[in-house]
């Protein structure tokens, strides 16, 4: 049998991590990327990285609640043992990158200092600066390279992935790729192939991803049999700079280093910001949500900024969208040691500095809570098995998905500073469970037999691109298509969706795919054709689109970031005791109602066609029980009381029922590997 | 009266095209419809969308990188104005006030042009390995905390840690040149790679690898590989190459004190070199 070998796809947070997990454990591995691996997505991250840390443990908080404010803020969309086990990792891994030299900004004695971030009561936020994404990536890129050096790692960067390799027995065995530059097309042997590609934000035209985020390799997967899932919910993050190329992301940490988010009472004033006086400022946040402030979890602040601007036509500018983030009562070395990195973006792109002007922002998308649809083997006590192979394995077996282009960690909304948690975890979790994997196979993929399965596979590919290049001309623009897809997608699925707006929306949205079936390439030459290149992943972009329109029309409910305003369950307005409560005991009928209905993971499979057809998986909420997520809600209290009640009489009427399994939860239903592995 | 207020229709951007490795350079210029708030990216995204030049004859999309248009990745690194910098943050209102009328676009000159504005970098992420850019950890297992930093040392690492590799520092320097070895006929990407790695050994390091290397002796565990980092930055292509011109600091968009980092590498190497007489 030849060397086994592992294929990482992805460099960013959890390629890395893995590939050098992977390396340690003695296995070879090739890690492919679109662009150097330094200049991966995760730069992009700025606030921080989450875990229970020494001081918040002595103020009462622990593994379980960084759990449980994780799935409370994903509105328990979660399966929960994999994100036990991220919360149980957290403050390990945070150690390990201590260790690899990231910059972390220090108290005075010297101690790692922490910092709040929303959805959470606790400074939980480890960060370096306002970079911290960056920070963290190049500690791991270091340690590939010296991996690299070692001869563990082979590094392709500049390369496209095209689709896994799938034998008769429906395994993975490899990848097909394209080289960038060359445009030469290769097929990579490997025993597990392992999908760290990121989020799909270029599905909407701009928005705060970079723009290697295109969603291709996800889709190139699922348009060979692998499941997405959870599509419809896309975080939209409440604070950006629109700009014409992207809109560059302004941090939660802005706001968790006391940054105050306000627009003036009287619509549009025309002065100056600071001669706006504290009585004649609305600080919309902090007074309709007093426990959490400025740092309600990202989907609130997100509605709210946008119901403040379009609802109420408070936006500080008349022809733009936009609200104060102001950081001006703090003081400027603070800001420089905390928050420079964050400064010197909107002072490079604004013009204007942020520590004497309050900066001008709004809501763009920002982040993939969906993705592709990945196993796990769950514990006794809850967690995830270490090592099992089926941990982050797709349907596909062999097939691997971690970081952002998985589903499993945020649920229907995610919780800043958890996403670089959830991706080093995934990359450092993954590396034995795939040992274990390639233990269990009888032949490496580099054997003789799989010659010509590769070698088809890489014919295949040519020929269709060859096609894409010969394509009689249809006339229309790549570049263009991919403009009104992005303006589609953003009216229809971002902050507010409504049933009639989205069944447009998969029409039109149709009709593009249609069109941009018919481009015509304005460059047909074989050597570095970014025309051909872009094209491909235009195409590749329309199964997600509509998995993701799809997925949001059926859903008729709000859950997390998915809002349609038809479907909204208001408070209780009630003043009269008896009234209250009977209102309170309506609405937590509904919610039981709701949950009944749709507490699930929503599940796309593609036709050749790339259109999607959809199902629904139960969701494992055993270790903690589902409850109304009442942020800011109007009569939060009472529906609370009447909440527990319910779970208090469920409990006892439970201890008397049936018996329970030996480890305290039922085994719910999942989505099995297809039998024919 | 400013540019900036005059009343504009469009600007013309003039761009050096290179088709191939080997293939000769030539200039063509682009008219794009003006707006307020453009940067040298959308202009570049404009381009692609209409692939026509100012005569309005059909031309391919000018070939560029970019990835985060935040200036955090560096890959969107050219020459803009005669000055190397990201073409993210280039901001067109600021350009036509540096010169009416006009952007000029170059690529990188330090760096073999793989196509129009597309420069092949990896020569500096060769260096990187070199200069042991990185902490020689035990193992990936959880083994605590990392060492205790105080918040002076933690400011002086920081600042030195956002370089992102984009480039300008050695594009900017006057002992930098450009190797370029070019491929040969049914020559394997490896094989080529290999060549150029081969080529450049013994060529200037540049700035950027000499900073990493002072920011990896200055952590406690990173120290642990200082005198493997002062042995490559005293050998061929090492820190006495550097002329002092000062122009890799200039040119920073992280404005990282590059010429600190040279100076106290000097005094590193200075002092490795007389430690080693000693130990012999």
């Amino acid at each position: 049998m030849a060397e086994q070998r592992v294929l990482v796809v992805g460099g960013g947070l959890a390629g890395l991590a893995a590939a050098m997990k992977l390396a340690e454990l003695d296995i070879a591995v090739d890690l492919m990327s679109l662009v150097p691996v330094k200049r991966s997505h995760s730069a992009c991250a700025q606030g921080g990285i989450n875990s229970v840390n020494d001081t918040t443990r002595q103020l009462g908080d622990s593994e379980y609640l960084h759990f449980d404010d994780t799935v409370y803020g994903g509105d328990f969309l979660q399966h929960q043992p994999p994100v036990k086990e991220m919360a149980d990792w957290a403050p390990k891994i945070i150690d390990l990158m201590d260790r690899l030299g990231v910059p972390f900004n220090r108290t005075q004695e010297g101690y790692r200092d922490q910092r709040r971030f929303g959805g959470t009561l606790f400074k939980r936020t480890a960060f370096a600066g306002a970079t911290t994404g960056q920070q963290l990536l190049y500690a791991l890129d270091e340690q590939v390279r010296r991996q690299h050096a070692a001869g563990k790692v082979n590094i392709y960067e500049g390369w496209d992935y095209l689709g896994p390799i799938i034998d008769d027995d429906g395994r993975c065995r490899g990848a097909t790729a394209q080289n960038l530059v060359t445009m030469e097309i290769r097929a990579f042997p490997a025993d597990a192939v392992v999908l760290a590609t990121g989020g799909c934000g270029l599905i909407f035209g701009r928005s705060t991803m970079s723009m290697a985020c295109t969603g291709s390799a996800a889709s190139r997967s699922v348009q060979y049999g692998a499941k997405y899932a959870n599509g419809e919910f896309i975080q939209v993050h409440p604070t950006a700079i629109p700009g014409a190329d992207k809109l560059r992301l302004m941090s939660e940490s802005a706001r968790g280093e006391g940054g105050r988010v306000w627009v003036p009472r009287t619509p549009q004033d025309t002065r100056a910001p600071k001669d706006i006086p504290e009585s004649e400022r609305y600080y919309f946040l902090e007074e309709r949500y007093p426990k959490y402030g400025n740092l309600v979890p990202r989907d609130i602040a997100t509605r709210e900024i946008f119901n403040v601007c379009v609802n109420e036509g408070l936006s500080v500018e008349a022809d733009k969208q936009c609200v104060y983030l102001d950081l001006t009562h703090i003081p400027r070395e603070e800001l420089d040691r905390k928050l420079g990195g964050i400064l010197h973006i909107y002072e490079k792109f604004q013009g204007v500095d942020p520590r004497d002007q309050p900066m001008k922002i709004f809501p763009a998308v920002h982040y993939s809570m969906g993705g592709l649809w990945a196993d796990y083997e769950r514990t006794a006590a809850g967690g995830l098995m270490p090592g099992s192979p089926r941990n982050h394995q797709t349907n596909i077996p062999g097939l691997y998905a971690i970081g952002e282009c998985d589903y499993q960690y945020h649920g229907g909304n995610r919780l800043g500073a958890n996403s670089l948690l959830s991706c080093i975890f995934t990359g450092l979790f993954v590396g034995p469970c795939i040992e274990t994997a390639l233990k269990s196979l009888d032949a490496s993929a580099s054997d003789a037999q799989f010659d010509l399965l590769h070698r088809a596979e890489r014919s295949k590919k040519e020929m269709e691109h060859k096609k894409l290049l010969e394509a009689p001309t249809g006339g229309e623009n790549p570049y263009l298509i991919h403009q009104e897809l992005g303006q589609e997608m953003t009216k229809a699925a971002t902050v507010v969706r409504v049933n009639d707006q989205l069944t447009a929306a998969i029409e039109k949205v149709a009709e593009l795919h249609e069109r941009a079936r018919k481009c015509s390439l304005s460059d047909t030459g074989v050597w570095t054709n970014q025309n051909v290149m872009f094209t491909k992943s235009l195409l590749d972009m329309f199964p997600l689109a509509k998995a993701l329109l799809k997925g949001a029309l059926a859903r008729d409910e709000c859950r997390g970031a998915h809002y349609k305003p038809a479907f909204d369950m208001p408070g209780v307005e009630s003043t009269d005791p008896t009234e209250r409560r009977q209102q309170a005991e309506l609405w937590c009928d509904k919610f039981e109602e709701k949950n009944r209905k749709w507490l699930k993971t929503t599940i796309a499979d593609f036709d050749s066609k790339g259109d999607p057809t959809l199902s629904y998986e139960d969701v494992d909420t055993s270790l903690i029980p589902p409850r109304p997520r009442l942020y800011g809600i109007v009569g939060g209290d009472i529906i609370e009381s009447v909440w527990k009640e319910r779970q208090v009489k469920k409990t006892e009427s439970g201890a008397q029922g049936v018996e329970k399994p030996a480890n305290g939860a039922a085994e719910v239903s999942r989505d099995p590997v297809p039998a024919n592995k | 009266m400013t540019a900036s207020s005059t009343k504009r229709e469009s600007f013309d951007v003039r761009i050096l095209r290179q088709a191939a490795p080997g293939e000769p350079s030539r200039w063509e210029t682009f008219r794009i419809p003006y707006e307020p708030n453009l940067n040298v990216i959308s202009v570049l995204q404009k381009i692609a969308a209409m692939a026509r030049n100012a005569e309005g004859k059909e031309t391919t999309p000018v070939a560029w990188d970019c990835n985060c248009l935040e200036e955090v990745c560096g890959a969107c690194t050219m020459v803009i104005n005669g000055r190397v910098r990201q073409s993210c943050s280039a901001l067109v209102d600021r350009l036509l006030e540096e010169h009416e009328g006009e952007i000029e676009l170059q690529p990188m000159t330090k760096f073999p042009v793989v196509r129009d504005l597309v420069v092949d970098r990896s020569r500096m992420f060769r260096a990187l390995e070199k200069v042991k850019a990185w902490v020689p950890v035990d193992d990936y297992y959880d083994r605590g905390a990392g060492p205790r930093e105080s918040q002076e040392s933690q400011e002086e690492r920081y600042p030195l840690s956002e370089c992102m590799t984009c480039g300008c520092c050695v594009d900017a320097c006057p002992q930098y040149s450009k190797v370029e070895v070019e491929r040969r006929p049914n020559e394997s990407i490896e094989e080529h790679q290999a060549r150029q790695a081969e080529a450049e050994k013994s060529e200037f390091l540049g700035a950027a690898p000499i900073s990493q290397a002072m920011l990896f002796n200055r952590h406690a565990t990173g120290a642990m590989l200082a005198d493997d980092r002062l042995n490559a930055l005293s050998g061929p292509g090492g820190i006495q190459v550097c002329g002092n011109a000062q122009n890799c600091v200039a040119v920073c968009p992280k404005e990282i004190p590059l010429t600190t980092s040279i100076a106290r590498a000097g005094r590193q190497t200075t002092v490795h070199a007389i430690k080693k007489i000693f130990d012999r």
